[in-house]
């Protein structure tokens, strides 16, 4: 066991030296199509945080009814399990913020006193973000405020856009390796023409298949193995800057990169898993249709 | 030890037989040429009992076994009693003779230490002690055929078969290598040769079977190459 073991390692390097650039070539492919798939990985793991915190700080929006008693609905809603912090923004206010907000504070002009359109607002934080939706509607139920409103519009935009990005990152993803196990097929194809010789001489010999084959899908691991590595210290290195670049920038909280190591590690293990995965899927369709024994 | 019991060997997509309705037996230890003109079914006999082919009726017994019916590890257990020797010595080019009847060992799993105790042996055996650093392309025919000779010994096999084995040596070569393998056969391993070289088969005066069209048509105990 030991012995035949120490030979098809022996085997499998030969043959790794003998195609030595069609090697490099699908180690690359496949350390393309990883670091894209591992790219994607990182984005979606922190748009999750982003999605996250903006839920977090999502504030609900009680937009009033005019002539609703605005001391009574303020008692009431402070009242409510899990609220944190309640503030009042009267219309008056808000015509000024909303003015700011564009940038134009003229525009608003004529608008102010009772041809003000916008309605008193009361603007809650709740303790957690759970809980926002449930806090929303029984806020929203409270007599005098016409409707509750938490930014359920923008969360569901973010969640559509990453929808998308993922459709688009797998199909790029899932090309790639496709084309990156169809180069392996072809390598290791070339190593068993290179070795049909010596593989007859081997059954004759009495060789078992097994003995026979295991050099190849190590061959098809190996190559896997070496582009996800690469792949991933590149990847590693690459983000790790950017992470470092969105630290150090005082930017908003919830720009924040993900950089807890219990969910970056699973990532980069499960990509080399599936490189050598790739690699041995690829040997053993090779070995399958070109290998005779 | 080998019973060939009514064989006949038709290859698929041929009409007819290579071998027909073949009976005969070799007992442990003989020393048996093959023989026949050019289709007769030299080759196919040797590929049946290597079960490279299977015959199409009748049974093969090896051991007192029907080697169709061999499970994929007894099949290996099967092979690897059997030393192969070809007309074209199917050496390694790239390894050098030592490796290439170390070889031999190494596809069977054995240790470093058995395979430089036993390839000197077998080098000993076939006269190339001297030459183990030397390639392939580096040695004459006859000393290529020893080395395939030596491939085939160094496992110890119970029987060697060897497909027109002089084929493509002189006559020197030959008859050295004829001598080869009755040495071979007097310390007890079974040797079963096809081939074409009459002059030889008539100065060693060994068991002959002659095949014509696939059919046995003479056996005889200390035969002839012809009638
Ligand atoms: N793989 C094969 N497929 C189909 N027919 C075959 C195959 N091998 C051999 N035959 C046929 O079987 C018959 C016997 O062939 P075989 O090779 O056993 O003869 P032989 O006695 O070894 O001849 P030679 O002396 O020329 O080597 C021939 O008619 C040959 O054409
Ligand atoms: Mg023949």
């Amino acid at each position: 066991m030991f012995n035949s073991l120490r030979y098809c390692l022996r085997q499998c390097f030969v043959s790794l030296r003998r195609n030595f650039w069609l090697v490099v070539v699908t180690a690359c492919i496949i350390a393309v199509s990883l670091a894209i798939l591992g790219g994607f990985l990182l984005i979606a793991v922190n748009v999750n945080q982003i999605i996250a915190n903006v839920e977090s700080g999502v504030e609900i929006a009680a937009f009033l009814l005019d002539g609703a008693d605005v001391a009574d609905i303020g008692d009431r809603i402070i009242r409510l399990e899990g609220v944190e912090e309640v503030r009042f923004v009267s219309k008056d206010e808000g015509l000024v913020e909303f003015g700011k907000s564009l940038g134009d504070e003229e525009l608003l002009a004529g608008l102010e006193g009772d041809a003000n359109p916008l309605p008193d607002v009361f603007r809650i934080k709740a303790v957690s973000a759970d809980i926002v939706p449930q806090l929303a509607e029984e806020i929203g139920a409270i007599e005098g405020v016409e409707f509750a409103d938490y930014g359920e519009e923008l969360v569901s935009r973010l969640l559509n856009l990453t929808g998308w990005l993922n459709t688009l990152f797998m199909g790029i993803s899932v090309l790639l390796a496709l084309g990156a196990v169809f180069l392996i097929v072809t390598t290791i194809r070339l190593s068993v023409i290179a070795r049909q010789e010596e593989i007859s001489i081997m059954k004759y010999l009495g060789a078992s298949d097994a003995f026979i084959r295991f050099p190849f899908l190590l061959e098809g691991m190996i190559m896997g193995w070496l582009g996800t590595l690469a792949s991933t210290m590149a990847l590693g290195a690459v983000y790790n800057k950017i992470a470092a670049f969105l630290q150090q920038d005082a930017l908003i909280f919830f720009l924040r990169p993900v950089t807890s190591p219990e969910k970056l590690v699973p990532i980069f293990i499960g990509l080399i898993l599936l490189g050598t995965l790739m690699g041995g899927i690829g040997s053993t369709i090779s070995i399958r249709r070109f290998l005779r024994v | 030890m080998i019973i060939f019991n009514n064989v006949t060997k038709i290859y698929p997509g041929s009409k007819i037989p290579a071998i027909r309705d073949l009976t005969t037996e070799i007992t442990r230890g003989e020393f048996v040429f093959l023989v026949g003109p050019s289709g007769a079914g030299k080759s196919t006999f040797i590929k049946l009992l290597f079960r490279e082919q299977l015959p199409t009726k009748g049974t093969i017994y090896f051991e007192g076994k029907n080697i169709a019916r061999l499970t994929k590890g007894q099949l290996l257990r099967h092979r690897r009693q059997i030393g192969m020797v070809f007309q074209d010595f199917r050496l390694l080019k790239q390894k050098t003779v030592y490796e290439n009847v170390a070889f031999a060992l190494e596809v069977l799993g054995r240790s470093p230490r058995v395979i430089r105790q036993k390839v000197p042996d077998a080098l000993a055996k076939v006269g190339l002690l001297g030459k183990e650093k030397s390639f392939p392309s580096e040695l004459s025919g006859g000393e290529q055929q020893r080395v395939g000779v030596a491939r085939a010994l160094v496992k110890d096999p119970l029987i060697v078969l060897a497909d027109e084995p002089t084929g493509n040596l002189d006559r020197e070569n030959s008859r050295q290598l004829m001598d080869l393998f009755e040495t071979i056969n007097k310390e007890g391993t079974t040797v079963i040769i096809a081939t074409h070289a009459w002059d030889l088969v008539d100065r060693m005066q060994k068991r002959v079977i002659a095949l014509d069209k696939g059919r046995l048509v003479r056996d005889e105990k200390r035969g002839s190459y012809d009638v």
